[in-house]
Parts: structure tokens; sequence; C-alpha cells
């Protein structure tokens, strides 16, 4: 059974964050992801397993290789996890506004 | 006139900084944190009390869609009328520690404003899972619609 994973704490890691960075631009093999890395090949493919396990990136079979590519919408989740907090505060001040538009104070 | 709010978080750091200008002259947009029917408006709260001085405190109290009560409380440390508040923020009954807001208002012009909200978080994951707050809810309400829709079909 595949352990269900938290994306945040995915990302947290810095050399995950970095293969995210390096397959932003295009699809690569593990092995060739791993030549960017001076860490252990058995390191890099254990981030590659959690990425792909919390969806953050797909494997694509080509010939013998497999590829390993951005899932861009799971990807845009995770940028956009600031902006409902944004959003929140946006409505708030936007009705402060409102409201003190048309204060009067009281006599 | 940027009108929206910005939020600026920045990676492996446990505060953060909103800021937001507004169309009024500070005094009012001062009065608005300091009055306590106008808070319950725009915060959308309960203000069960809210002494706007230095060593004053505040309690609020919302209820959420499902009828939940939640408590929110903190004490002001530093209070100068239409320049700053500094505070705490406690969220009663969460696992969240206190964090510290330093919110200071600024004259742009006669009628126009800037609130700069400087929060402290007590350290950069809860920083990160309070920021993941409004996230999460929404996700989870998302969830709950979809239940809500898959159940009505199935009956």
């Amino acid at each position: 059974m595949k352990l269900r994973r938290d994306v945040f704490q995915a990302i947290a890691d810095p050399s995950r964050r970095a293969i995210l960075l390096l397959l932003a631009t295009q699809s690569m093999t593990a092995g060739a992801i791993a030549s960017n890395f001076n860490t252990a090949r058995p390191t890099v493919s254990k981030h590659l397993q959690i990425l792909t396990e919390c969806d953050l990136l797909k494997q694509e079979q080509k010939g013998r290789a497999v590829h390993y590519h951005l899932n861009a919408e799971k990807m845009k989740v995770v940028a956009d996890f600031l902006e409902p907090f944004r959003k929140m505060w946006d409505d708030r001040f936007d009705k402060l506004e409102d409201i003190m538009k048309s204060y009067e104070p009281k006599k | 006139m940027e009108r929206k709010s910005k939020i600026t978080a920045e990676n492996g750091k446990q505060e953060i900084t909103i800021t937001r200008a507004f169309d009024l002259p500070v005094e009012l947009l001062f009065k608005a944190y300091i009055d306590a029917e106008i808070v319950e408006q725009w915060m959308g709260t309960k203000v069960l009390k809210l002494e706007s001085k230095r060593h004053g405190c505040y309690q609020f109290e919302t209820t959420d869609p499902m009828g939940n009560k939640h408590g929110f409380n903190g004490t002001i440390h530093e209070f100068e009328p239409n320049q700053k508040i500094t505070r705490t923020f406690e969220m009663e009954g969460s696992n969240f520690p206190v964090q510290l807001e330093f919110l200071s208002f600024e004259k742009q012009s006669e009628s126009t404003s800037k609130l700069t909200m400087h929060v402290i978080y007590k350290s950069v994951e809860v920083r990160d899972n309070v920021l993941k707050l409004p996230f999460a809810q929404g996700i989870n309400m998302a969830h709950n619609r979809l239940e809500e829709i898959l159940f009505k079909q199935i009956k």
C-alpha cells in the first residue's frame, strides 16, 4: 500500500524542490535527473518516489526508459495555496473599506 | 493605486507581511480597528471584549457554518492612535501557539491610507500551517460539496 503523502512536506525538502525546478522545462529520466546531483542515486530515486506518490510528478514510459515530468495541475494547487489566505484578508479589508466609507460619527 | 492586499511570505521564515492600501483617511481606518461594532461587521465575528489601550485585551467569538463556536483573544502591548497597534493573537482550543502582530497605520494623503500587518509566528512550521488553514478549509469544503452532490444522486 502506498503511503499518502503531504504535498507541502514533499516540497519542504530543498533537493525535491531542485528536482521540480529541473523538470519545469523538460521531462527527464531518473538517471539524467540524478546526474545533476552529488547525492547517491538511491537518494534521488527516493525523492522521485515521494514526489510521484503525492502526484507532483508523473511517470511516462518511453521505450525502455521511464521519463518523469511535472504534473502541472498539482503544481498549480501548491503555488496557489497562499491565495485563499490573501483572499480572506482582501475580502475583510474590502468590507472594512465599504463600511467606513459610509461611516457617520454618532452624536 | 494598487488596492489589493499583498502578502509577503518568504520561504523558511517565521513571519509574514500583509499590506493593503485604503481609500479612507487613516483616522477612519484606525477607527475600524477600535470600535467593537465595526470590528464585528468587517471581521464577521462577535466581539466579547475590546479594550483598545496599552495592556488592554480583546476577545472575539466566531460561529462557523456548522454552528461551532471558535474563540480568539489577545493582549494589546502598544497602542498609538492612528499609528500603531501591537498585539498578540491566540486561537483558543487549537494547537496553534500565540502569534505576535505589529499593525502600522500610515497616512498616504487626506483621503487615503495604508495598513501593514507584520505577523511573527513561533516557528516556520507554525507559520506555514496557519497560512494553509483557509486553503485546507477550502479543500474540505469542496470535498463536502462533492459528497453532498454525490449523496443526492444516490438518493
